[in-house]
């Protein structure tokens, strides 16, 4: 099935079995394989992406469902060669140690900034209590996002 | 100056970008994915395996343990775990055959048309069916491994006390649950067999490799993925992966693919090991202890693996960092029909620390005496002798952490507002607080370092950059961002001149393995001596150059007498030209007079031990027993921070993994199998559960570690369960002596204690 959307602001076209998952589309066909698996059933965020706006777990969705949507995912997130404030902000705050949640990490930031711009420590850990981290203990993460917020 | 300061990490941009490249993003052409079939059983032995003649298995490769060339063992300490099972099933999850494909999909169609039969044998499932030796698995007694600590006279230590006090406290499995599950990929070569793929240790994989295949340390090229995270949990499984891709590479002639999915992870690769440990301790009624006996038994698993190692950590800790002048710490570790336990951060010092802490709780309760003051009365200060006999020279940093982490968290005033709080009536939420306090032996223990001889270099390259040669690996704790600060320091030149050469064993020596808190200290020592020495040399070659006998490298520049002769790079292009590359190769030797002596168990454990001090403060609801943390202080004294923010960042990281070691994380078993393998009910924290942190970092330098550093990898480990443990007794009275303190267990204690003081 030949499925159309737009990825972090480019049109792009796949064929694609309808019910596979939204994830192996990305890290497969499309090489995108910033966004990552950590397990395969929703609970640990490391697949992120943001879809029309939400973040949804991209191990989740069959691609079908995505037709005519707009989606981005970590690659999609730096600009002309420029870090995202919250990419910035990751690497001075120390956000991110081995790497692996980081995508889905700065994914649900990101639509979280997207709504609320000077979100309270408790909201960020609310956006981010889908995304599990092994290493850093959230702390550094939570300095990172409100660091961001705070000069975007 | 570039340590002490917070430079931005090396490898941190592709992390965040996407860029990175982790092994599952890496595809090649014509390669196959592999699968692992696996035993269901826990015990018992292969009397058939059939493969179903209705499925076409020609686009299969399939490998038995008929297909290894060489021994089918995973080289380790022991040659006794198979790769392959040939007939007998020794845990479930071992295993048996592999299978390869094109693609996921025929894969996992294969594997379901695969029939194996087992004549079941009765499992030894748990340590004390192990310690009744009804079924012998190992040996004649079960018994991996035995130590023995003995230090004074326990006899006498014994009368000099006025009391006795007993515990026996119980310590689970524990998942590693890096977010990155294991994966390897295999490409023959035509010279031998290159491994690609997420791990701690390139030369153990090359090592187990080489044993495969009879390769020559040449033939045999293992390259370090980006690895998302280990925590042990990646130092001795990726050898065995690696070898199953590499059989399948190897018989089908093509790049092989294996990536464990998250229920294969959690069900077959290395656990913490699960323990009992028991205190028998002297005291007398002002608080000093007279005598310690300890036995401590853990659970090593269907083979011996690093479990010996992991049994003389945990002994060596065993007493916790307390002067006793009489002691005696037994140990074993014993055989279960149960997967292969094996490292995770702190190594068997967590489930010694939870033991011997709460202890510590319950002589204090016994004796009235408050639990800090019963802590200070009994602590390891400089110039004291540990239970190995260890004189501790230098570098103790016992009281001000302890100090540092009471002051912080205000204690003393948690203390009494609690009480306060507790005399104005019964609320059904119930606020506790609880300290802990705990060391942790940086590199290998004994003349394990001696042994080893880690190597580490340094090369220029044509640009005039520094480069790194070592096999520390990245997993995220900062090896490549503090290794390039050590020799930007030491050589005298920008940190942003100084790079990392790939972990690829093809092109860095054999610095040992990336564990035991070692690499900052260890491994970081020989990188500076390596960088000290090409500073000499090329200082020499400049000075002659110039003709200036007082020439000195500062900041990349050459200078004499205020005045700058020329760049780093310069000089380094001008040597190249003239002596050839420059390069230089150290290897770690002892600082003097450590000393260990293997047959007695005693001298000096490990050339410096880390400090720690934890505050928990919790909050229990008396309806349902849950535990929430609502804030952890900790002070670590970790010698000199060589990057302060990444510091932290482990002792944040290992603090809220301890968390879960102490609250949430249990294994659910069912004969022999783990039933909660997935993300779903093994729960490890969210951002939710994350207690606020206050990180307190203290700096007692090491003389002997790279600018005074020492180890902060596995302390952060050791001290969270028994301080929430003694918060939770704080509030609610109850003693818990197993871990996770689950609502179920701690409503089971609560009401037990409640029954005993009604009837008191
Ligand atoms: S991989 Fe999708 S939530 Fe874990
Ligand atoms: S940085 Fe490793 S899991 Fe988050």
């Amino acid at each position: 099935m030949k499925i159309e959307f737009e990825i972090n602001n480019t049109r792009r076209e796949v064929d694609s079995p309808p019910m596979r998952r939204l994830l192996d589309v990305l890290r497969e066909d499309l090489r995108l394989t910033g966004t990552k698996e950590g397990c395969g059933e929703g609970e640990c965020g490391a697949c992120s992406v943001i879809v029309n706006g939400e973040v949804i777990n991209s191990c989740l969705v069959p691609v079908c469902q995505t037709a005519g949507a707009s989606i981005t995912t970590v690659e999609g997130l730096a600009k002309d060669g420029r870090l995202d404030p919250l990419q910035q902000a990751f690497l001075e705050c120390g956000g991110a140690q081995c790497g692996i949640c980081t995508p889905g990490m700065l994914i649900a930031a990101r639509a979280l900034l997207d709504i609320n711009s000077q979100p309270t420590r408790d909201e960020i850990k609310e956006a981010i209590a889908g995304n599990l981290c092994r290493c850093t203990g959230y702390v550094k993460i939570i300095d990172a996002i409100e660091k961001a917020a705070l000069d975007p | 100056m570039a340590v002490g300061q917070n430079v931005l990490r090396k490898e941190g941009v592709e992390k965040l970008t996407g860029a990175a490249r982790y092994i599952d993003d890496i595809a090649l052409e014509g390669m196959l994915y592999g699968k692992t079939i696996r035993s269901p059983l826990a015990r018992g032995l292969i009397k058939s395996i059939s493969f179903d003649t209705d499925f076409d298995w020609s686009p299969i490769t399939v490998c038995d343990w008929r297909d290894i060339p060489g021994e089918n063992f995973v080289a380790l300490i022991e040659n006794d775990q198979p790769l392959l099972v040939a007939r007998d099933v020794r845990h479930a999850e071992e295993p048996i055959l592999l299978i390869a494909a094109e693609s996921r999909t025929l894969v996992e169609e294969a594997a379901s048309r695969i029939r194996i039969e087992y004549e079941e044998l009765t499992p030894v499932l748990s340590i004390e069916e192990s310690l009744d030796c009804r079924e012998i698995i190992y040996g004649d007694d079960n018994v991996f491994k035995r130590f023995l600590i003995a230090r004074g006279e326990v006899d006498e230590g014994i009368n000099q006390g006025d009391l006795i006090i007993e515990g026996c406290y119980r310590v689970p499995h524990q998942e590693q649950l890096y977010i990155e599950p294991q994966g390897m990929i295999a490409i023959p070569t035509d010279t031998g067999m290159t491994v690609l793929g997420s791990m701690q240790c390139p030369y153990y994989v090359h090592k187990a490799l080489k044993q495969l295949f009879n390769l020559s340390d040449e033939q045999a090229v293992v390259i370090q993925t980006m690895t998302g995270g280990g925590f042990g949990g990646k130092e001795e499984y990726p050898s065995m992966i690696a070898c199953h891709a590499a059989l399948l590479a190897h018989k089908a002639q093509r790049p092989v693919k294996i990536i464990y999915d998250r229920a294969e992870d959690i069900a077959a690769t290395t656990k913490r090991h699960p323990g009992v440990i028991r205190h028998r301790t002297a005291v007398t009624r002002d608080g000093r202890l007279t005598a310690s006996e300890i036995d401590i038994v853990l659970d090593g698993g269907a083979y011996v693996t690093l479990t010996p190692v992991v049994l003389s950590r945990a002994a060596i800790h065993a007493l916790g960092p307390y002067r006793c002048e009489n002691v005696r710490i037994t140990a074993r570790a014993v055989a279960t029909n149960t997967p292969p336990n094996g490292a995770f951060r702190g190594f068997g010092a967590p489930q010694v620390a939870f033991a011997y802490e709460m202890q510590m709780e319950k002589i204090a309760l016994r004796l009235g005496i408050d639990p800090l003051e019963l802590r200070r009365i009994n602590m390891l200060k400089e110039g004291d002798i540990t239970a190995t006999g260890q004189q501790l020279r230098w570098s103790v940093g016992s009281e001000d952490v302890l100090n540092a982490a009471v002051e912080r968290s205000h204690f003393r005033e948690k203390q009494e507002a609690i009480q306060i709080e507790r005399a104005s009536g019964d609320s059904r939420k119930r606020r506790g607080v609880g300290l802990s306090f705990f060391f942790h032996g940086a590199g290998f223990t004994g003349s394990g370092e001696a042994k080893m001889k880690a190597r580490a270099g340094i090369e220029i390259t044509d640009q005039g950059r520094a480069r790194v040669l070592s096999s520390s690996t990245e997993i995220g704790q900062g090896t490549q961002t503090i290794f390039c600060q050590i020799v930007a320091d030491e050589l005298g030149i920008g940190f942003d001149d100084v790079e990392i050469e790939e972990t690829d064993t093809s092109r860095v020596p054999d610095s040992g393995p990336t564990v035991a808190s070692r690499t900052c200290m260890v491994v970081g020592r020989v990188i500076q001596l390596a960088a000290r020495e090409i500073k000499e040399k090329i200082k020499r070659f400049a000075a002659e150059l110039f003709g200036a006998p007082e020439i000195d490298l500062m900041e990349g520049r050459f200078v004499e007498g205020g005045k700058v002769l020329a760049s780093f790079a310069e000089v380094a292009r001008e040597y190249a030209a003239q002596n050839g590359k420059l390069k230089v190769e150290s290897q770690y030797a002892s600082p003097m007079g450590v000393e260990w002596d293997d047959d007695s168990y005693s001298g000096d454990a490990y050339p410096a031990f880390s400090w720690g001090a934890e505050v928990a403060e919790v909050e229990v609801d008396m309806d349902t027993f849950e535990v929430s943390v609502l804030k952890i202080t900790t002070a670590q004294d970790i010698g000199r921070a060589i990057h302060p923010l990444l510091a932290a960042g482990q002792i944040e990281g290992g603090t809220l993994q301890a968390v879960g070691y102490g609250l949430t994380e249990e294994l659910v078993w069912d004969q022999g199998r783990i039933v909660n393998r997935m993300l779903t009910n093994y729960i490890i924290p969210t951002s939710m559960d994350a207690p606020d942190m206050e990180t307190v970092i203290v700096e007692k330098e090491y003389p002997h570690g790279p600018f005074g550093a020492k180890g902060v990898g596995e302390l952060p480990m050791d001290g969270a369960a028994p301080a929430i443990a003694a918060a939770v007794l704080n509030a609610t009275g109850a003693f818990v002596s197993e871990i996770p303190v689950t609502p179920e267990r701690l409503m089971m204690i609560h009401e037990g204690t409640r029954r005993e003081s009604n009837e008191d």
